[in-house]
């Protein structure tokens, strides 16, 4: 049982990063963008080949994360430039990413075993490997939350955050929103690229389906982390995602455990997404059933 | 200061829509100048003011601002020159953003954005003593989301916003016309300070006859996409409604019917 959770909570924390690109696009900018299951395994074909090429894996990633910002800027070109909507346009960078994808691995999987990793250092000091991902996804995950704070503290991320609220508003004060859209989309999934990278060295390998739903779980991760551990100041609402993503791993591996069948798994997970996203309102509905019967009674 | 040269709007050419907002309109503010500008329903007041900030392309003409011809520049590109309060006070402000950000975002006006802290010590001093002079208690909200406030209170944030860094020509496009009367009467008693206090050149929009006699050195009005009066200096001090409405009669050759601005 241990080693289940211990294996759910290394997985959460490199989903951790991905969630955190989803969160940039579907919260700050109010976007809600599939490039990601596209340049999720983008960053994991990218960083698998530059591996098998001898390429440090730490470089390889890094790599793996440009990659993935041109995903988000094709995505953004897409949508400012040619006026394509948003999620229209997300759809299309993804379905050209699989082939993309296929061209960079030269087939549907990739296999790095007994290749360097980001993690192998620290197994080689002798730590367990979950042990290994778990060190390297929490100092990733936090480097990147603390990055981003900053960022959006400044001028140029205050522009991003207000052109997610009001564009009208932003414009007049002179600023581009179309620049704003795409920098976030840009940002967003270079990290969910860099989150791919991560996740195909830990499992040592690539594979052309492993974005097919990930939207799906950043957002239930998203909503987990809101509901669970949000807050009112942004640091903590930054650090919610990654405790979301670990909750929904942690969740997912109960559930597998008490015998839902592996299949089912995306089944279950878009129901999850569903209520979640169906929550605030149910929410009222469940205040004003409260409300009247209250008025019957009395 | 503001120029306009033969401004041509259509919106849905070439559709059985086909509606000319303005034909051939002719306009010019020098520094200084605060025009209200009236008019009915499709007159094309506020068109003329999109016009001007770029909210859409025009079918012809120029727009000269402070001695530039902004005509093909984007929205944003123009926004150096100008302050914009608009009729929704939901439109100012960015709702989930606290108010020294709206502040600090307006501040910036025309300004690259870069990696600096997005609000530093320094601003929040200056914000704070502006808020004061707002007297709505917001100097002691400034971390409070913009989405809390009442819409009097975002409109007289706008307005502070629009003013903050003095813009060459502040439009308003009926900015109060969306609030209770009481408010409404705040909002403009406190668009009559800030733009005395900075010696705007200010064009503003409204749809109440007695705001445009009262307010500013000049006065239009515009019906169907043409200025079809204009009052300036001594002649707009001794105007009444009356006389404004004959006037209205006598160049457009049509009698006064609406409603909305008659009873306003």
């Amino acid at each position: 049982m241990t080693q289940v959770l211990l294996g759910a909570l290394s997985l959460g924390l490199l989903w951790a990063i991905m969630t955190i690109g989803v969160y940039i696009t579907y919260r700050i900018l109010d976007i809600a963008d599939l490039t990601v299951e596209g340049s999720l395994p983008l960053g994991g074909a990218i960083a698998c080949v530059l591996i098998t090429q001898k390429v440090n894996p730490y470089l390889a990633s890094c790599i793996a994360l440009l990659g993935g910002c041109l995903a988000g800027l094709c995505t953004g070109l897409l949508h400012t430039k040619l006026k394509i909507p948003a999620l229209l346009s997300g759809i299309l960078t993804m379905i050209a990413l699989y082939s993309i994808n296929l061209r960079i691995m030269g087939s549907p999987n990739l296999s790095i075993l007994r290749q360097p990793t980001v993690f192998k250092p620290l197994t080689t000091l002798g730590l367990d490997k979950n042990l290994s991902i778990i060190i390297v996804g929490v100092v990733a995950s936090l480097l990147i939350i603390t990055l981003l704070y900053w960022f959006f503290g400044t001028e140029l991320g205050s522009s991003i955050r207000a052109t997610g609220n009001n564009q009208k508003m932003v414009r007049a004060q002179g600023v581009n929103t179309d620049t704003m859209k795409i920098l976030g989309l840009v940002i967003s999934n270079g990290l969910v690229a860099l989150s791919g990278a991560l996740i195909a060295q830990s499992q040592n390998f690539a594979d052309v389906q492993m974005g097919t739903g990930s939207i799906v779980i950043g957002l239930a991760s998203l909503i987990i982390g809101e509901v669970l551990f949000g807050g009112r100041s942004f640091y903590r609402r930054l650090l919610a995602l990654i405790l979301g993503a670990v909750a929904y791993r942690i969740i997912i591996a109960l559930v597998l455990k008490m015998g839902m069948n592996s299949n089912d798994l995306k089944l279950f997970t878009a129901i999850t997404v569903a209520i979640c996203l169906w929550l605030p309102q149910g929410k009222e509905l469940i205040r004003k059933i409260k409300k009247s019967m209250v008025k019957e009674g009395a | 200061m503001l120029e306009i040269k033969k401004l041509t709007k259509v919106f849905n050419a070439g559709t059985v829509n086909e509606k000319t907002a303005l034909s051939a309109v002719d306009f010019s503010m020098k520094p200084g100048d605060f025009v209200t500008v009236i008019g009915g329903n499709g007159a094309g007041k506020s068109t003329m003011l999109n016009c001007v900030a770029g909210v859409y392309p025009i079918d012809g003409g120029h727009i000269i601002l402070d001695g530039h011809d902004v005509t093909r520049l984007p929205e944003h590109k123009r926004a150096k020159y100008l302050g914009r309060v608009f009729q929704d006070p939901m439109m100012g402000t960015a709702a989930d953003m606290n108010i020294e950000e709206n502040l600090a975002l307006a501040y910036r006006r025309g300004q690259m954005r870069t990696l600096k802290w997005g609000v530093t010590n320094a601003e929040r001093a200056k914000y704070k003593d502006l808020l004061k002079m707002l007297d709505l208690g917001l100097e002691n909200r400034m971390t409070d989301k913009v989405g809390l406030l009442s819409g009097g209170q975002r409109q007289a944030l706008t307005l502070l916003m629009a003013t903050l860094k003095a813009p060459k020509v502040l439009l308003l496009d009926e900015h109060t016309a969306a609030l209770d009367p009481k408010t409404a009467a705040k909002v403009l008693d406190l668009t009559q300070k800030l733009v005395e206090e900075n010696k705007l050149t200010t064009l503003m929009v409204t749809h109440n006859m007695n705001d445009a006699i009262r307010l500013g050195n000049r006065l239009i009005m515009m019906n169907e996409g043409h200025i079809a009066v204009e009052i300036s200096g001594e002649e707009k001090k001794s105007l009444h409604r009356a006389d404004l409405i004959a006037l209205f009669e006598k160049s457009s050759g049509s009698t006064l019917a609406n409603d909305r601005m008659l009873l306003s």
